[in-house]
């Protein structure tokens, strides 16, 4: 009973979370709601019983790459930041209504075509998030993607320091 | 009342309509880089629902395989953004354009 609770709480959160960084002016204050909104993203997929992805979750995004933007804009010393672009308000709410329209077409003819499953029992999703099952998948039918990722993040750190390194003048 | 898939999917249009918007209006590179990962992370909330609900497994791997990507991605794209600032002194991208003339 407290799950559909526990999932208007972080789905409301975590929109406001997202206005709020797109809105401020500060990049700082906008890393900090970009934080809020991925730790409610978190509690999000412990409410579809994924854990294992809610912790990695917290740990990847939260705990690295958000460290990594914080740790770049107060390296960069922005002192006067670019404005928000002229909001051209006619564009805005095209873009939006067009966005919804397409959603919803496309979630009407998925259930006319019945595609949309019916919601699984709590055993069997919290059976299919486990760590166990999904390593179990990750280590043998996914074992070459999973190497290739490894040589990816490598070759990211690699060309990253390359990259931001002072050029010899 | 129970939650069905219906309402990830729609929470997860919202963030990814945020995060274009973002994209679009911003003009500071590392909000927009920012907004890159809010959309990534909409995408996630889908694949981690419907890998729930089907109950298959594979797009949680998928999920696991977005976030090595997202994280490659935005160490690059931070380096990037350090480079350019060393020499324009400017994270404003109307003011980065190189291959423009």
């Amino acid at each position: 009973m407290t799950a559909p609770i526990m999932f208007f709480v972080f789905a409301i959160v975590a929109l406001a979370a997202a206005l709020g960084m797109l809105l401020s002016k500060n990049p700082v204050s906008s890393a900090l709601w970009l934080i809020l909104n991925l730790f409610c993203v978190a509690g999000l997929y412990l409410t579809l019983n994924a854990e294992f992805i809610a912790v990695i979750q917290v740990l990847v995004y939260a705990g690295a790459i958000m460290v990594l933007f914080v740790f770049v804009i107060m390296l960069l010393n922005l002192a006067h930041l670019p404005d928000l672009k002229k909001v051209e308000w006619r564009r805005f709410i095209a873009f939006t209504m067009g966005m919804g329209l397409l959603s919803m077409l496309t979630f009407i003819s998925a259930n006319a075509l019945g595609m949309i499953p019916d919601p699984p029992s709590l055993a069997a999703a919290a059976e299919n998030g486990s760590v166990s099952k999904l390593a179990k998948v990750l280590f043998t039918e996914y074992a070459m993607p999973l190497e290739v990722i490894g040589i990816l993040l490598l070759a990211a750190t690699i060309g990253a320091v390359v990259i931001a390194k002072r050029k010899p003048v | 009342m129970e939650i069905t898939l219906n309402w990830y999917l729609t929470l997860s249009a919202l963030l990814f309509t945020m995060g274009v918007l973002g994209f679009l209006f911003r003009r500071n590179a590392i909000m927009m880089l920012m907004c890159v990962e809010l959309m990534l992370n909409s995408v996630n909330i889908t694949l981690v629902a419907f890998s729930q609900y089907l109950g298959d497994v594979s797009g949680q791997i998928l999920v696991f395989f977005v976030m090595s990507v997202a994280a490659a991605e935005a160490a690059v794209g931070l380096a990037l953004i350090i480079a350019i600032f060393r020499d324009k002194l400017t994270v404003d991208v109307t003011k980065i354009n190189l291959f423009k003339y």
